[in-house]
């Protein structure tokens, strides 16, 4: 498998990650390398092999259903650039650049 | 009754799939300690993991995982004792990791079915695909500032089902009744509150059409984000009229993702692109496999509630109530306890106590009626069920009439009393005495002589309007079969 620029320059914007046109080229090859690297995992022969979720014999950890946090908005908010202070409660919001449908 | 939308070359049919989120009931998060309840402050229910602050890890809520499967077993569905979280990748402010966690390839719950209630009593099975569990997102509020959009994290991580029904669908009044019948399960099992205004349900509407008697699935858009019943009856309208439109003008339909304006009664597609499905979705490093173990399941499927079907199965079996009757009675929990109450006097109570059909009678007739006027539940009703149930009583054994019922039920309505009390206060014991109502019989016989001649030349349906007139003398009181018997017995009927 290897990735041409188009699929590059997909990758990228999907990430939203701006690159320069002069740089796509460059990552075009870095990229095929990695993969090219990653590839050879298929020489293994897998078949019959169930993918391991986990190298420790765990199931999944579950937590009660108990309210154990939250109640924590000024931290929440702290590095928001532009909080906006809810009136009349300990609340906030962040504020971000009008996205409207 | 089938659902037809007039081409210009023909008639077309609508082929709907609904895709139902359902918030779990849950006190906490999916994955994580915050809070879910509706109505906080902004932003004061959220863990440092909604807020996707880097190394925070997400752990699992066993009790969300019940509810899934209980939610499961309730539609008749295949669980799947393996299922796989993952993440689903997009990009929006109220998503703050750029990722939500779902489930994709591998969801909890299988193939399953919801039967609709059709409105000749018959019932019509519609296929359930699928039911994942998946993170809700924050809430964006577009509304509060002409240049910004306000995000609030409190919903971000809420537990949701996505529940996706097989293109079975036919009709907007099918998608309705579909709607209806899911939600009185939810509420049943107790795993989703159903409230569709504060949008702990909402529905993703795909439609598509094909001339009448084909077999074939075209191309279908995707109406996002319907947040009523109404809503959606009207999206799928709207959309298949819009649909065959196009057709007509020769044009295709485009796959692509709709938006209903309930205002303008139209959909139109939306207009941010950055949605362009490319989700990646991959398996959640985070995550292991989520395996349940038959007994888990066992256990759950041990302590189910009676559904409706179950239910309104019951009702006619047991009861004898028609079909419509028993799915009205079953639809809601509440009311299904309350007519049972109103029955047999409750569940320690005896089977054939009252008449069951009266006893529907009055609960899906003067009570409903009530219930509608004053804009309450049947939870908070004036009158209780066993006050209702005592009424019947009076009725039954003959204390006062069917018609001066309906006013004691006015009065209890109005004033919380019992009925016995009313009944005495206002002296509306229906009179059995064959004396007292012999008097008013000849009193109403010599006032018409008329009519008392056509009744003896053979106009039978005059009786009746004589008997009209002897309850009227007694105010509504007298008994009427009494009434009926004598005068037919006097005029020689």
């Amino acid at each position: 498998m290897s990735l041409d620029k188009e699929t590059v320059r997909k990758i990228a914007y999907l990430a939203r990650i701006r690159v320069p046109e002069d740089a796509l080229a460059g990552l075009v090859a870095e990229l095929n390398h990695i993969i090219g690297w990653v590839e050879q995992l298929g020489e293994v022969a897998t078949e019959g092999v169930e993918p391991m979720a986990s190298v420790v014999e765990i199931t999944l950890p579950a937590r009660a259903d108990e309210v154990s946090d939250g109640g924590i908005a000024e931290q929440v908010l702290k590095n928001a650039p532009e909080p906006v202070v809810a009136p009349g409660t300990d609340g906030g919001y962040f504020a971000v650049p009008k996205v409207v449908e | 009754m089938s659902y037809v939308v007039k081409g210009e070359r023909g008639d077309w049919e609508a082929v709907v799939g609904l895709e139902v989120h359902a918030q779990i009931i849950s006190k906490a998060k999916l994955f994580s300690g915050a809070a879910t309840q509706f109505g906080a402050a902004p932003n004061t229910q959220v863990s440092l993991v909604d807020a996707a602050m880097p190394g925070m890890l997400p752990v699992l809520n066993g009790h969300c995982v019940a509810q899934a499967v209980r939610t499961g077993l309730g539609l008749k569905a295949k669980i799947n004792k393996r299922s796989v979280f993952e993440r689903k990748n997009y990009f929006y402010p109220d998503l703050p990791p750029g990722y939500q966690i779902s489930q994709y390839a591998q969801p909890i719950v299988g193939e399953g079915e919801v039967l609709l209630d059709m409105p000749d009593g018959s019932t019509r099975a519609v296929g359930i695909e699928r039911l994942h569990m998946e993170q809700d997102a924050g809430k964006s509020l577009h509304d509060q500032d002409p240049n910004r959009t306000f995000i609030d994290l409190n919903r971000a991580g809420v537990a949701l089902m996505e529940i996706v029904s097989k293109p079975d669908i036919r009709s907007p009044e099918e998608a309705g009744l579909y709607l209806r019948k899911l939600r009185s399960i939810l509420r049943y099992l107790g795993t989703c509150d159903g409230n569709m205004e504060e949008g702990s349900m909402r529905a993703d509407v795909n439609v598509s059409v094909r001339p009448k008697g084909s077999n074939e699935l075209r191309t279908r858009a995707e109406v996002k984000n319907v947040n009523s019943v109404r809503f959606v009856m009207q999206a799928i309208e709207a959309e298949a009229a819009r649909q065959v439109a196009v057709y007509d003008a020769g044009g295709e339909v485009k796959q692509e993702t709709r938006l209903y304006d309930s205002e303008k009664g139209e959909t139109r597609p939306m207009r941010i692109k950055e949605f362009a499905h490319d989700y990646r979705y991959f398996p959640d490093p985070d995550l292991l496999p989520l395996t349940l173990t038959d007994e888990f399941i066992r256990g759950i499927a041990a302590a189910l509630p009676e559904l409706p079907d179950d239910k309104k199965q019951r009702f006619v079996a047991d009861y004898g109530l028609s079909p419509y009757d028993a799915q009205v009675l079953a639809a809601e929990r509440e009311t299904a306890d309350y007519f049972e109450r109103v029955a047999q006097g409750g569940a320690g109570g005896k089977k054939g106590r009252r008449d069951a059909k009266q006893a529907a009678n009055w609960v899906t007739g003067a009570l409903f009626a009530h219930l509608n006027e004053t804009g309450k539940t049947i939870s908070d009703s004036p009158v209780a069920a066993d006050a209702l149930g005592a009424l019947i009583d009076l009725v039954a054994d003959g204390t006062i009439s069917g018609r001066i019922a309906k006013d004691v039920f006015a009065e209890m309505a109005a004033t919380g009393r019992p009925p016995k009390a009313i009944v005495a206060e206002k002296g509306l014991m229906q009179i059995s005495d064959a004396g007292a109502i012999e008097a008013a019989v000849d009193q109403v016989i010599a006032a018409n002589p008329k009519q008392v001649a056509d009744v003896r030349a053979g106009k039978a349906k005059t009786i009746g309007w004589l008997v009209g007139q002897v309850m009227k003398a007694t105010g509504g009181k007298a008994n009427p079969q009494m009434v009926n018997e004598l005068l037919k017995r006097k005029l020689g009927g």
